[in-house]
């Protein structure tokens, strides 16, 4: 990730003037008028006995992209993980709090994860196509959750809007791992929005990528939040000035007796948390003094 | 890093001399290690190649055992055909047995076993598998064979118990080698577990399940101890059918290296021969088939 450690000074500004472009396209609604899709009250989760993440609370709004940012170790993977029960296959995991999706309350036992999964996509770290073909690679979900019909316009739609059809059209029976890395993760996301989801949680999509192939998913979460609502975490501050309307700021805190758990310092909208931060520790890692 | 002193890359020092005494020290042990194992092979399958190879013969493959005790006719060309038969029978009885339960086994303890389940499982698969045949082959002799009499069922049955954790085994150390961010990516769009175990997950372990299969029938193939508890009491001729006792090649080996005849200590050798080959091929066939099936994942036609 060379590309993106800069000098702090430079940092601020280049994000600032990412900021300031970024304004120009819309002007954010008062967060009353948004629709919820999720509203997260004091969400804690554990594994094992150490506390990942403390009482966080906040919102993400429909179509719009909600960025998770902080250092490494401050609970921004486990949280969004949270919001699509990925956190059950963890045997050690447990989590108090609420998370309500357009008011149902998905951490309940009650509640089946794998129906949480089909409303609620997501696109990983790592890009992790299956050892299938590009084609299966998006159809196989379709066809797992019964989408079969016009099963090749549904391919080809995902695959348009994940902006990769012009490159693969003409292979798509060839392996989905012969592909490069940014195509792959173009993929997933291809993959994740093919079942039409409602909401696509994107854990640090392009932390692996090259700047082009960075450019080119941020450009697609500008096009599609018009149909889906996006979680993005992210550590790469720039990324969340470009692409978020809404960004969290998750830090470290620390015990008394050294123990260490993430918490949610400010959550606000993006201009607002890299220009005007009003907690300084947003402050002091925005403008790259710290983290 | 500094480079000022790049002259010690020409002065070998005395520390470095002995490191690199040491290291060729270990690849020889290694080696020579490696080439034990490698020479007693040589020994086991030269010897029986030499003691055996004279018997083979087309008649030898296809020809049933006389009756013993030389009341069959004299100069007649007699082969193994019924202990190959048998064995076939036998032999391809227990892995359809042993297989699905092992590769289902394999799936609950690594899919959906907790921790405590799963180190259970896993033991007592251990301990299934350090088992004595012979001990199994009683086991089986008081289960099946003292209510209904000897069966290739019943030697079917004592060999698949033995196979059963030779699978389940492999199994399990090949699904655990699959990825986890696979089953993740088919979860996250929505897949319940057991499409994502059967669609996803297990495809990408036909090879080393073929290949754990492979092992288990070539160690059963040469089992003797439970087949003479089950499948020992045989009439002459080649039969097929599983519901009487069926001649087996490691049986007939047994026998027929208790004969006076040394004609049959001959056949005794020829028999262990072509079990050797039967060996040899089956696990080259398993290589192919898992480099074959890797392939096809990988050129994803499925």
């Amino acid at each position: 990730m060379s590309q993106m450690k800069e000098e702090p000074v430079s940092a601020s500004s280049t994000i600032e003037h990412a900021v300031r472009v970024e304004m120009k396209r819309q002007p954010l609604p008062p967060r009353e008028r948004l629709e919820q899709v999720f509203d997260i009250q004091d969400l804690t989760a554990i594994y094992g006995s150490k506390p990942a993440l403390k009482n966080v609370s906040m919102q993400a709004y429909k179509n719009l992209v909600t960025a998770v940012i902080g250092p490494s170790g401050c609970g921004k993977s486990t949280f969004i993980r949270c919001l699509n029960r990925m956190n059950d296959l963890v045997p050690s995991f447990r989590q108090t709090g609420t998370i309500r999706y357009h008011g149902q309350d998905i951490a309940a036992k009650d509640v089946d994860p794998v129906a949480v999964r089909r409303m609620i996509g997501m696109v990983f770290q790592r890009a992790n196509p299956f050892p299938k073909s590009i084609h299966d690679n998006v159809a196989w979900g379709l066809k797992v959750l019964g989408m079969k019909d016009n099963l090749s316009e549904r391919v080809e739609r995902a695959l348009t809007q994940a902006a990769l059809w012009d490159e693969v059209k003409d292979r798509l029976k060839a392996s989905a791992l012969s592909l490069s890395g940014g195509q792959q993760q173009r993929l997933c996301i291809a993959r994740a929005i093919a079942v039409e989801p409602d909401v696509v949680l994107m854990d640090e999509p392009a932390s692996a990528l090259d700047p082009i192939a960075t450019q080119a998913i941020e450009q697609l979460l500008h096009e599609l939040k018009t149909e889906y609502s996006f979680v993005i975490v992210t550590h790469n501050m720039q990324q969340a000035a470009r692409v978020a309307d809404m960004t969290a700021f998750f830090s470290i805190s620390r015990g008394e007796e050294g123990e260490r758990w993430g918490e949610l310092i400010e959550y606000d909208a993006t201009e607002k948390i890299f220009t005007a931060p009003s907690d300084k520790r947003t402050e002091d890692y925005v403008t790259g003094r710290f983290g | 890093m500094r480079t000022g002193d790049l002259s010690v890359l020409q002065r070998p020092n005395d520390r470095l001399r002995r490191r690199r005494v040491a290291n060729r020290g270990m690849e020889l042990l290694a080696w020579l290690a490696a080439a034990v194992a490698v020479f007693f092979l040589g020994v086991v399958v030269w010897s029986v190649a030499q003691r055996g190879a004279s018997q083979l013969s087309f008649d030898f493959l296809t020809k049933p055992q006389q009756a013993s005790g030389g009341f069959g006719p004299l100069n007649v060309k007699q082969g193994l055909a019924n202990a190959f038969a048998g064995s076939f029978v036998i032999v391809g009885l227990a892995t359809a047995m042993a297989l699905p339960f092992g590769i289902l086994i394999a799936i609950y303890v690594n899919e959906f076993a907790s921790r405590l389940v799963r180190s259970a499982v896993g033991l007592t698969l251990d301990v299934l598998n350090g088992v004595p045949a012979i001990v199994i082959g009683f086991f089986v002799f008081g289960l099946i064979v003292v209510a209904h009499g000897q069966s290739a069922y019943a030697g079917a049955f004592a060999l698949a118990v033995i196979m059963l954790p030779l699978v389940a085994r492999s199994t399990i150390e090949v699904l655990a080698l699959v990825p986890d961010s696979l089953r993740e990516a088919a979860l996250a769009v929505g897949a319940p577990r057991w499409r994502t175990t059967l669609g996803i997950v297990l495809p990408q372990t036909i090879g080393g399940v073929l290949t754990g299969a492979t092992l288990a029938v070539a160690r059963v193939a040469g089992e003797t101890a439970p087949l003479l508890f089950t499948s020992s009491l045989v009439a002459t001729g080649t039969h097929w059918n599983p519901s009487q006792a069926l001649q087996t090649v490691p049986v007939a080996i047994f026998e027929l290296s208790d004969s006076a005849d040394p004609a049959d200590h001959a056949r005794a050798w020829a028999a262990a021969l072509v079990l050797i080959l039967f060996i040899l091929f089956a696990s080259l066939g398993a290589r192919w088939l898992a480099t074959r099936s890797r392939r096809k994942i990988a050129r994803a036609a499925g």
